[in-house]
């Protein structure tokens, strides 16, 4: 199988001057195309530390990063901006969504810092908005739509740009538990049609769906 | 994200606060309103000045008591008056090559009464030849003869603003009017030639230092023949004097040295005014600047989740200049349109002048302040850790 994410020894360390906290300690995971992993573990146990590694939001104490078998490390922020762009599809616990923004509005924002010319931007939009079935939304604004729909317009937005993994923090954690179900069906029919997808979660019922689980303690892999 | 994106996203996001953007901008319109205002009043002062020198007539030099220079101290001037007709006479006859006339000048303010009404007017006491110098155009009635002149016959040709107070709907000639104790007969009328002079009241000037008991003339007026005697004829003048008077009792002072020290000295209260103004416009550039800031705070999250969708530092801070700079330019070209309007408005009274260069200054000043002062908050935004920015409660 295709290598699509790799971290080998990698560390991170906080230094707050007087102490220094080991928020993650050689870490060591592989991710492959059509993954569906999850990263569980208690508050402080390094999971979003180790979400914002893979994502290329932070750079790691020691250690590589390997997207699509490059390393990542020593990029410059604009270089690392563009691989999210290209590359990774984010999706948050609280949405994220922009305010006063139309839904359409909202799932372009990556594109705005792509290449892809706008001409494009709206069909490739309703396609999206298709997969998370949500075209009768697309023009209301985001705080027209119930939790639910807010979070299937982040997917869409998270896919726009056809990246090669999919990177969700507690996606569920501010849903209901049915909303919150529909969320995870949508991942693992995603997931289905060959995505690679990564959850962070504490949510055992989410972990539970998943192809794969790493779990961390300590800010080491159990 | 290319500028025609981010100018969308930026109008959008000033959309969306109406208000506040308004306000924001509303420092800038003020700041640039009153720059180009101030500059363009200042334009229609030195304007004015100008029209006014241009209607007393060419090539005149003004003989005034003391060292007075324009900017001088005025009480000097007066206290060394010592000028009778004697002088102008002295002029007349060693200073004729290059002068054409010579004339006496006395000026006192008054109010000219008729019947209940008033008029506070410039009494000005002229001698017969005078209204072929300053180019008086005579409207009803007459001049007074040289014989009245030496009767110091009380005789008065009243100005157009005089005319219209005082006998709206008749006609002044052969009417009586006061002025001081003594009363006068309207002999005649001038035609309009400008503020200064229309409020005005001509009689003898011997009929003027009679009534009003004064020894001395308020200054000599000459008039070169051409252009180019002026130098020579000022020469002339000073040593026709210089057989009575000494060295500071008198200065010649030509329309030019007159006119140039005042528009230099309403060019420099234009630099002033403008540069107060200015301090405004500063203000409305804080005013940004702080809307900004203030602005980035709020929108921390935003620039999380654009940062982890693919901005970079760059982005974001162009998103947060755009911004600054429309509501600075907008606001600049509203107030550039009041201040023009503004300018228009003012036509009636004084001939303000909205110059390219005031534009340019304004609009440009406009536009510099709002990268100036919009560079610190769009350089905060774009440094922002995306991590951070996203945790941002």
């Amino acid at each position: 199988m295709e290598k699509i994410l790799e971290t080998k020894n990698v560390s991170k360390i906080y230094d707050l001057g007087e102490v220094k906290i080991h928020a993650i300690k050689n870490v060591s995971l592989e991710i492959y195309r059509g993954d569906f992993i999850t990263i569980v573990g208690k508050s402080g146990s390094g999971k979003s530390t180790l979400m914002h590694l893979i994502g290329l939001l932070d750079t790691p104490t020691s250690g590589e990063v390997y997207l699509n078998g490059q390393s990542v490390g020593g990029f410059s922020e604009p270089k690392l901006a563009k691989i999210r762009n290209n590359d990774i599809g984010f999706v948050f616990q609280s949405f994220n969504l922009l305010p006063r923004t139309t839904a359409l509005d909202n799932i372009t924002l990556p594109l705005e810092y792509s290449t892809i010319p706008r001409s494009s931007w709206k069909a490739k939009a309703f396609e999206m908005l298709e997969t998370v079935d949500l075209t009768d939304r697309a023009m209301n604004k985001s705080n027209e739509l119930s939790g639910g729909q807010k979070q299937r317009v982040a997917i869409a937005r998270a896919l726009i740009n056809d990246p090669s993994i999919i990177i969700a923090d507690e996606p569920t954690g501010n849903l209901d538990t049915k909303t919150g179900d529909d969320i995870i069906d949508m991942f693992v029919k995603l997931n289905a049609a060959g995505r690679t997808i990564v959850i962070v979660t504490h949510d055992e019922d989410v972990a539970r769906v998943a192809k794969r689980r790493i779990t961390l303690r300590d800010g080491e892999i159990v | 994200m290319n500028v025609e994106q981010a100018f969308k996203s930026a109008l959008t996001t000033l959309g969306a606060n109406k208000v506040r953007s308004g306000l924001t901008m509303l420092g800038v319109i003020i700041g640039v309103f009153a720059v180009v205002t101030m500059i363009a009043l200042g334009r229609g002062l030195q304007n004015y000045i100008t029209d006014q020198f241009e209607q007393i007539g060419s090539n005149l030099l003004f003989v005034a008591p003391g060292r007075a220079r324009i900017g001088g101290d005025p009480a000097q001037a007066f206290s060394r008056n010592r000028f009778t007709y004697k002088h102008v006479k002295l002029i007349e006859t060693y200073a004729s090559d290059y002068i054409s006339t010579v004339a006496p000048f006395v000026q006192v303010g008054e109010t000219v009464k008729y019947k209940t009404k008033l008029f506070y007017a410039s009494v000005n006491g002229i001698d017969y030849k005078s209204f072929d110098l300053y180019q008086y155009e005579i409207g009803i009635g007459r001049t007074f003869t040289r014989n009245e002149e030496r009767s110091k016959k009380r005789v008065v040709i009243i100005g157009p603003s005089v005319k219209k107070e005082l006998f709206p709907n008749s006609n002044p000639v052969r009417e009586r009017i006061s002025i001081g104790t003594d009363a006068f007969e309207v002999i005649g009328t001038f035609k309009e030639k400008g503020k200064n002079f229309d409020d005005g009241v001509l009689m003898p000037y011997t009929s003027s230092m009679n009534t009003f008991d004064l020894k001395h003339l308020t200054n000599i007026v000459a008039k070169a023949k051409t252009t180019k005697d002026l130098p020579s004829a000022t020469r002339q003048i000073e040593l026709a004097l210089l057989r009575d008077l000494k060295k500071d009792d008198f200065s010649v002072l030509s329309q030019q040295d007159i006119l140039s020290t005042i528009t230099n000295i309403l060019k420099i209260l234009t630099i002033g005014l403008g540069a107060i103004a200015g301090v405004s416009l500063l203000v409305g550039g804080i005013g940004i600047m702080n809307i900004m800031l203030v602005s980035v705070t709020e929108r921390i999250r935003e620039i999380g989740l654009r940062k982890a969708v693919g901005a970079t530092p760059t982005n974001i801070a162009m998103q947060f200049l755009i911004e600054s700079v429309i509501l600075s330019v907008s606001g600049g070209t509203i107030g550039l349109l009041l201040g023009w309007a503004a300018s228009y408005a003012a036509q009636n009274y004084i001939r303000a002048e909205v110059t390219i260069g005031a534009v340019a200054l304004a609009f440009g000043f406009a536009a510099g302040v709002g990268i100036v002062f919009g560079t610190y908050p769009a350089y905060r935004a774009g440094k922002l850790d995306p991590i951070e920015a996203l945790r941002y409660e």
